[in-house]
């Protein structure tokens, strides 16, 4: 049996368990799903109409709020009582936080940010992207192992609904509060960003590959020139070269212009998950296996200092 | 305050990794490597931690010989000693040899505070610190942008999803993953690479029986998810070829 762990915060369920299902579903076996939470009957309900063969409600008031502990101390009980073959997760910040060391406690392996599964010399292998997502490496484990999915990698709608909706039980957290040691306050967001490159057309974005803040003028200048907003991956806006507003990937704002033009962005697996759904993507980088042209539809090979001056002087021509 | 910072050397992030014959690691004969580049948001961090609060920083990491460049460069830009566990078949390892290889080292010293980064450059596996926390039995914390030290403990900014963020508690020791951009970096000066060749790197050897739970079956280059069109030529050339496609077959501009 493969157990997927839910997601959901206050009754809403994160879409990303779909897709978390959709992936123990293909991997083969029966598939059990567990909500936690302190109050999980809708969002079981909605797990319910996929194709399983059961859904499990781990309940408890210290459950309310996400905390690292609780989450470990509840679903290490819960791994143990059920014995699933494997354990599956989306792959989220709060997936992050926890399965490191709910996977150490059960002394299991944990294989991250996987994007499917298949089959090498009969056994059951995981597929995850390594070397910045240059490579894909298969990773066999033995006995049972814990494994998350990178979002957006199986299609959400592959999940077979059943006939009927699946048995739903409920157990109890069984989790002191006092045995908590992280105590979290309430979610918050930086003051009001100032730019919303989500509902940008056009978006000129630049990486590493600048490598120097001086030459952000130069990708500015290209945007200026095609009506286009100015982004970033993250060791840009890391550096202070142009504000966190303007960071697009996992961390940032996820796009999805018409058009999306990276200069010198090498294609991280963080920065590509911010920007795969634009219409067309141009990609311009010195070396010709940057991950990047694997999902650009037009790509140059070049110097980017050389290239974006004869790209302006073409469109203002 | 007594702050332990591991890191990781890995292969130079900016070349492609050739694949060994086995198809299972990447060459490393060919591989030039450099210090995983969140772990030195973690040091920084730990640098400043002791420059406000006090105590000794000391740099940790587990891996082959040639990992003693990573923890010198640590101690040129300001930690005060380093503990190398070493041994080969670390520089292939999973997290969780890796955290059990770290946390035999680092059990008896004690910390009140250790600090790594998110994830590698290399495996990427984003586990190392958190399994090393539950090996060591301290509480945790992931994806830290900013650290307040209080009495007997911490409240650290955690990083969320889409913008937001959060505050949480806990109690020392704790062990905390640094997300990169927490800090500027500093480098090393002359006089700190000077002073780094007298500071103590104490190698450990791995505990006995240490093995991997996971390994790497199978290592590829991904195959092409889209039709790309590459377009050659002088720049110039190359422009205004892809000016035309742009106009004239994506319709994306005018």
């Amino acid at each position: 049996m493969i157990l997927v762990i839910a997601e959901q915060q206050d009754g809403v369920l994160n879409r990303a368990t779909w897709e978390t299902i959709a992936a123990a579903q293909q991997a083969g076996g029966p598939v059990t799903v567990a909500v936690l939470g302190a109050e999980t009957a809708a969002v079981a309900a909605a797990v319910a109409a996929a194709e399983v063969a059961g859904v499990v409600r781990v309940e408890g008031g210290a459950l309310g709020v996400y905390t690292l502990d609780g989450f470990v101390m509840s679903l290490a009980a819960l791994v143990e009582a059920e014995q699933p073959a494997h354990v599956f997760l989306p792959h989220t910040y709060r997936t992050r936080d926890f399965a490191p060391a709910l996977a150490a406690r059960c002394h299991a392996p944990l294989v991250t940010d996987c994007v499917g599964t298949k089959t090498h010399d009969g056994q059951l292998v995981f597929v995850r992207p390594v070397f910045q997502g240059r490579l894909l490496a298969d990773v066999a484990v033995s006995g049972q192992a814990f494994v998350t999915f990178q979002i957006g990698a199986v299609r959400a709608d592959a999940v077979a609904l059943g006939a009927s909706p699946a048995p739903v039980r409920t157990v109890a957290a069984g989790v002191e509060a006092a045995a908590i040691r992280q105590a979290p306050e309430a979610p918050f967001r930086e003051a009001r960003q100032a730019v919303d490159l989500t509902q940008a057309e056009r978006i000129v974005a630049v990486g590493r590959g600048i490598r120097d803040q001086d030459k952000i003028a130069l990708a500015q200048q290209l945007a200026a020139a095609i009506g286009a907003e100015i982004g970033a991956s993250r060791p840009i806006c890391d550096a202070g070269w142009l504000p966190m507003d303007r960071q697009i990937g996992s961390s940032g704002q996820t796009v999805a212009p018409k058009v999306y033009i990276a200069l010198g962005i090498s294609g991280a697996i963080q920065h590509l998950v911010g920007m795969k759904g634009a219409g067309t993507i141009v990609a311009v980088n010195k070396d010709p296996e940057a991950p990047i042209f694997e999902i650009a539809d037009y790509g140059i090979v070049g110097d980017l200092f050389e290239v974006v001056p004869a790209l302006i002087k073409e469109l203002q021509g | 305050m007594k702050i332990a910072v591991c890191i990781k050397q890995v292969p130079t992030r900016d070349v492609q990794p050739r694949v060994n014959d086995q198809k299972t690691w990447v060459r490393d004969q060919d591989a030039s490597f450099e210090l995983n580049e969140p772990d030195a948001y973690a040091l920084e961090e730990g640098l400043r931690l002791k420059e406000k609060h006090g105590g000794e920083v000391v740099v940790c990491s587990a891996g082959p010989a040639r990992v003693a460049q990573a923890l010198r460069e640590s101690l040129a830009r300001g930690a005060d000693r380093a503990i190398h566990v070493e041994g080969d078949a670390l520089a292939t390892a999973d997290a969780f040899a890796v955290s059990e290889a770290l946390a035999a080292a680092m059990r008896e010293e004690h910390f009140d505070l250790v600090l790594t980064g998110l994830q590698s450059d290399d495996q990427g596996f984003a586990q190392t610190g958190p399994i090393l926390a539950e090996l060591l039995g301290f509480a945790s914390a992931t994806i830290i942008m900013e650290v307040d030290v209080q009495p007997g403990g911490l409240r650290v900014k955690r990083e969320l999803e889409g913008g937001w963020f959060q505050w949480v508690a806990l109690p020392r020791p704790a062990l905390l993953t640094i997300q990169s951009g927490i800090n500027q970096l500093r480098y090393a000066t002359l006089k700190g690479i000077m002073a780094a060749k007298k500071k103590e790197i104490r190698k450990v050897a791995p505990p006995e029986g240490l093995a991997s739970r996971q390994r790497i079956v199978h290592l590829y280059v991904p195959a092409k998810q889209k039709q790309t069109e590459m377009i050659g030529g002088t720049p110039a050339e190359a422009a205004k070829a892809l000016v035309r496609r742009l106009r004239d077959d994506a319709r994306v501009l005018s």
